[in-house]
């Protein structure tokens, strides 16, 4: 076990030694529920899949990813536990991805407890599983990616509401560049092929491919590098904002 | 041993540690002493490896900050400003972290911990949630965790700031029972806790080493240094006898007491007693001053603000 571990289980250690772990817990469950019987028709469509489950995935974490990634940097930076933190003979990078790895592995908890749906549609119909499997899997990329963002924002300040709030709105711009009401406002000045770059950096694009079953190496390319993106952008403006 | 070498920090335009050099040989406790914002918890935090300095370095028992800077973590153990913590984790738990992140695995993580734990009385809130400690267990907590490696070198970051005089006598007894062996650095503003724990001063005020001197040579600086202070019935008659002493430079008369400072001629002292024999004065005080390490502290950092 590496120092990575290290940090990775003294984060998990901290999520459920606070209530954190267990409101997100349950707030995400009631929610995702919610969303797939009332809004998305589960019973009423008398389609075996999980669409209605995995249509308002993006929408469920533009809010609870944030809220989950706030604290990762602006609590320690304000009681000043980062400065333990990065004496301790650990590399920074390490404790990048320590916290950020930790944080998306209790995102994941929360996504595998989603279990009784999968065994609800599975009693009630025939489903086609592997597509299943490939929106699970495309759901907890696109967490990653908010994930990465909110871990990024939140080592810029130490004030955690603001690390929320940014975090919300950046997520929110990548959530929707690929919309027309995003695009139109770049279509007058832009030239198509970098307006088809933002449409590309649409995570909604990507992730509805892979929650319709579609296993695109581009997609899971794309999400991979969104998450390195941030997290290097996070080690950079954690290097910048400690000493504040 | 520490080595700094012209250790540079600036902030934008502002220079927070200004060319800082100087070295350490265990065995030392080392007190930075200034006024808040000096520049003492920067310099700090760029030996401790949490801030790179702008210009200059550092090397730690033959590790370069900037170029060996996890090597060199490993022989620090460092307790930052206000003692910060983990306050959801238990104690324990806190201390395994920290273990394990000091690289010990298995058992050894257990004994590391139980023996820090010893060393600072934890043994009863071991289970206890941090954040539920008072004051004076959470800097226990804190230092538990910078010497929980045995390192070479401690660095103490206001180490007893905001405790009541009992845990204050308490820090200052652990420090003092570590200091054979190791390099200590604390850093402090209040000026006894330099005489009662230092063999080493340095006067850092804005950014800048003023003064670096043992305890006794700062006192020494002192216009109180061999001063005598006595109080008696009749001061005026007094001053006039012993200012006329070759003995004695001048005399000062403030809120009843009457102090008379050395020249560099003759023994003040038996100078002093002599007269007061001679005269037959009823004296109810008479005090040898060692010199008063406020008075040298402000006249060391005032030079450096006029400069």
């Amino acid at each position: 076990m590496g120092s990575l571990g290290v940090i990775l289980r003294r984060e998990l250690a901290s999520y459920f030694a606070t209530p954190v772990a267990y409101v997100f817990i349950v707030i995400y469950l009631l929610m995702s529920a919610a969303f797939t019987f009332y809004l998305g028709g589960f019973y009423e469509r008398e389609i075996a899949d999980l669409e209605p489950f995995f249509r308002f995935h993006p929408w469920l974490y533009l809010f609870l990813v944030p809220a989950i990634g706030m604290r990762l940097w602006a609590e320690e930076r304000k009681y000043g536990t980062v400065e333990l933190l990065l004496t301790l003979p650990i590399t920074p990078t390490e404790a990048v991805l320590g916290k950020f790895l930790a944080a998306w592995l209790f995102i994941g908890l929360g996504l595998l407890l989603t279990f009784p749906i999968w065994i609800t549609v599975n009693v009630l119909g025939n489903p086609d599983n592997g597509v299943i499997l490939a929106a699970y899997l495309g759901s907890w990329l696109m967490a990653g990616g908010f994930l990465a963002i909110s871990a990024c924002l939140s080592a810029a300040t130490r004030n955690q509401v603001v690390a929320f709030i940014l975090a919300v709105v950046v997520c929110f711009l990548f959530l929707l560049s690929g919309l027309p009401m995003v695009l139109d406002v770049f279509r007058g000045w832009l030239p198509q092929t970098m307006v088809d770059g933002i449409a590309n950096l649409s995570f909604l694009v990507h992730y509805s491919s892979l929650s319709r079953g579609v296993i695109d190496l581009r997609d899971l390319i794309y999400f991979a590098l969104v998450i390195s993106f941030w997290l290097v952008a996070n080690r950079i403006v954690l290097e910048l904002k400690k000493a504040d | 041993m520490i080595e700094a070498k012209s250790l540079t920090r600036r902030y934008g335009p502002l220079v927070a540690v200004d060319r800082i050099s100087f070295s350490v040989e265990p065995g030392t406790v080392l007190g930075f002493l200034g006024p808040n914002g000096a520049g003492k918890s920067t310099t700090m935090k760029m030996l401790t490896g949490f801030l790179a300095p702008t210009d200059g370095t550092a090397v730690i028992h033959g590790h370069d900050i900037r170029t060996d800077s996890l090597a060199a973590r490993r022989k620090i153990g460092y307790l930052p400003e206000g003692a910060p913590l983990y306050g959801e984790l238990s104690v324990e738990r806190f201390l395994r972290f920290v273990a394990e992140a000091r690289g010990f695995r298995g058992t050894d993580v257990g004994q590391r911990v139980n023996s820090a734990a010893d060393r600072l009385s934890l043994g009863e809130v071991m289970g206890q949630t941090i954040e539920t400690l008072s004051k004076g267990f959470k800097r226990r907590v804190g230092l538990a965790q910078a010497i929980l490696h045995d390192p070479p070198v401690l660095v103490l970051d206001e180490p007893t700031d905001g405790l009541d005089p009992n845990q204050k006598h308490e820090v200052r007894r652990l420090i003092g029972d570590m200091a054979a062996d190791k390099i200590i650095v604390i850093s402090t503003h209040i000026l006894e806790e330099v005489d009662a724990l230092c063999s080493r001063a340095m006067i850092i005020a804005r950014g800048r080493l003023l003064a670096d001197d043992t305890p006794a040579g700062l006192l020494a600086r002192s216009r109180y240094h061999n001063a005598i202070t006595l109080t008696l019935d009749d001061l005026e008659t007094a001053a006039s006898r012993l200012g006329a002493l070759i003995e004695s430079r001048e005399v000062e008369v403030r809120r009843g007491k009457l102090t008379v400072f050395p020249s560099s001629q003759g023994n003040l002292f038996e100078a002093v007693t002599r007269t007061i024999q001679a005269e037959g004065w009823q004296v109810d005080q008479l005090q040898l001053e060692g010199g008063r390490l406020d008075e040298v502290f402000r006249t060391v950092t005032d030079n450096a603000e006029a400069a």
